[in-house]
């Protein structure tokens, strides 16, 4: 089992997830966050007061999967998040150590 | 006066050269002048209110309420930061109420009353608790035989007491003591609001009598309220982390419905200030129209060629300068007068809350010094130039533009120091009795918390 985290530009999340839907990942968190990459941040201008704003939003998306649709998975999460600019965002792959259902107390790949 | 607009009239006649026009403006010049006549032999019986003004008087009184508790609470609520969102909404409303009993106890009578030898600076307590006020009894307006009824006088300008008075909190918002700022509230408006509008407004008055000019308060709502913020901004300090943390407004669209709230308000601040629904209440109420507009155009393209955009808070703000600036002038220059007036004010405000305030380093928090102090400035000097009639103004007896604008001057300096000196020992009193500012932690907190125990946004 594997746990993909991608970072991606907001406008974007309703494609990966219509991309996720079409290959059978069954369901996937995200999380409104903020954060910097090589995509600098931009400045901000009230009457006299200057500000920088560092962090930019994105969106945090999370999916534990079976290991064999990792390829897919990446796949589709880069297609369809992909504008070709900076600061469209990163995948994170890491091995998925245990997975439970609360409501059925299934485990494993039986859970996911 | 009448002698002096016919004879203008006819100037224009005879310019246009068009035979037809000119016969018809002397008739009409022949017309005002018998009707002129006619109130002076009548002027024996006491007049009677006209219901045409009271309604629009009482109109007028209500678009002011409606420029502070709603208006003037969102558009400075808008610029805060969200933990201090419910402090300046709470500030605004209990200002205006405050301010609303003591004018009825003794405010009007201070201002509006006859002060005997100290008739130069302030009225009596004669008047106080409205004694002996009926529904019966009248205010003079500006034309002589013309009245309108006391109590809607008294309203009128309760208002504009009250929002002189939270127009300052601008100045040292999110960081002042509830307790503190009622404290100083109540020793301003006695001390400083009473006396100038007093001087300027009340026959007798010190300013009134030189012939400055103010037709709906840019000295003594604006000046006098720009300048006391400048001071409590500058002996409270700055906002922790000021220049250092970022402190973006919370909510812009706020900002901006407090912006239009303003400005639709300011048509019973301006034309209201006319005390009669004639022509000149229709020329205030233009002005107040195509000033602002002007201010909003030129802050913005100042701010789009000096700094990159045009922001929508620069808009908002250009709006507020225009209206401040035109204040003065509302009723007594032409529509292009008020244009100018506006244009000049954007540009010169846009530099009051960015270069003025930087090479200074107070920390003015909402600008009022910038917009409303320099604003009033603006307008009170204008309003000496723009009411020349060769400039599309109405004039005044004996006009010389270089007399009137000294005139003006008086005034802008008498508020500037008055307001000033009188803000500057308020705070000290304050401060040493009471003490002016929350304690660190609060202040981190948000005065939301700290000082009113409730949040703006929940969930």
């Amino acid at each position: 089992m594997k746990m993909v985290t991608a970072i991606i530009k907001p406008f974007k999340l309703d494609e990966v997830r219509e991309a996720l839907s079409a290959i059978g990942v069954q369901g996937i968190t995200v999380t409104e966050v903020k954060g910097f990459g090589r995509q600098k941040g931009h400045t901000e201008l009230y009457r006299g007061a200057e500000y920088v704003v560092d962090f930019l939003p994105k969106i945090k998306l999370e999916a534990a999967i079976k290991a064999e649709m990792l390829d897919q998975v990446v796949e589709a999460i880069e297609k369809a998040a992909q504008t070709g600019k900076i600061g469209d965002g990163k995948i994170f792959v890491q091995d998925l150590e245990q997975v439970l259902r609360i409501r059925t107390g299934e485990v494993g790949s039986e859970a996911l | 006066m009448k002698k002096f607009l016919a004879l203008i009239a006819l100037g224009f006649g005879l310019c246009l050269a068009n035979v037809p026009a000119f016969a018809e403006e002397a008739m009409q010049a022949a017309t005002e002048t018998a009707t002129a006549v006619a109130p002076a032999v009548a002027a024996t019986a006491a007049p009677v209110p006209n219901k045409g003004d009271t309604t629009w008087m009482l109109i007028s009184t209500a678009l002011v309420v409606l420029m502070i508790v709603p208006g003037l609470s969102l558009f400075y609520g808008g610029l805060v930061r969200a933990k201090n969102m419910l402090s300046i909404l709470s500030q605004v409303l209990a200002i205006f109420a405050l301010i609303s009993i003591l004018w009825i106890i003794y405010g009007y009578s201070l201002a509006f009353g006859d002060g005997g030898a100290m008739n130069w600076m302030i009225g009596d307590l004669s008047k106080m608790f409205l004694a002996g006020m009926t529904p019966d009894s009248t205010a003079a307006t500006f034309t002589d035989g013309v009245v309108i009824p006391e109590f809607t006088f008294v309203a009128f300008q309760l208002t504009f007491a009250a929002i002189t008075t939270a127009l300052i909190i601008g100045g040292f918002a999110e960081r002042i003591k509830f307790s503190a700022l009622l404290a100083f509230s109540a020793l301003w408006f006695t001390f400083s609001y009473l006396p100038i509008a007093h001087m300027v407004w009340a026959t007798g008055g010190y300013l009134f009598e030189k012939g400055a000019l103010d037709f709906a308060g840019g000295t003594v709502v604006h000046i006098n309220a720009g300048v006391a913020a400048l001071v409590g901004a500058i002996l409270i300090g700055k906002r922790i982390g000021y220049g250092k943390e970022p402190m973006a407004p919370h909510n812009l669209p706020m900002t901006m419905i407090g912006a239009s709230l303003l400005w639709v308000g300011w048509f019973g601040f301006n034309a209201g200030s006319n005390l009669e629904a004639t022509g000149g209440a229709a020329l205030a109420f233009l002005n107040t129209i195509v000033a602002t507009a002007a201010a909003t155009l030129t802050w913005m393209f100042a701010e789009w060629m000096l700094r990159g955009k045009p922001s929508m808070l620069g808009m908002a703000s250009g709006a507020i300068a225009g209206l401040v600036a035109v204040t003065p002038a509302a009723g007594l220059v032409g529509p292009m007068g008020a244009i100018i007036l506006g244009g000049i004010a954007g540009p010169i405000c846009l530099w009051g809350v960015t270069g003025l305030k930087k090479a200074f380093g107070y920390d003015d928090t909402l600008d009022v010094f910038g917009i409303h102090g320099v604003g009033g400035i603006i307008g009170a000097i204008g309003t000496g130039i723009f009411v020349s009639p060769a400039l599309g103004g109405v004039g005044v007896d004996g006009y010389s533009m270089m007399g009137q604008v000294m005139t003006q001057a008086t005034g802008v300096l008498v508020t500037i120091v008055w307001s000033g000196v009188v803000a500057f020992i308020c705070f000290k009193v304050v401060d040493l009795t009471i003490g002016l500012r929350v304690k660190e932690e609060e202040e981190r907190e948000g005065l939301d918390t700290s000082t009113h125990g409730e949040r703006a946004y929940n969930g």
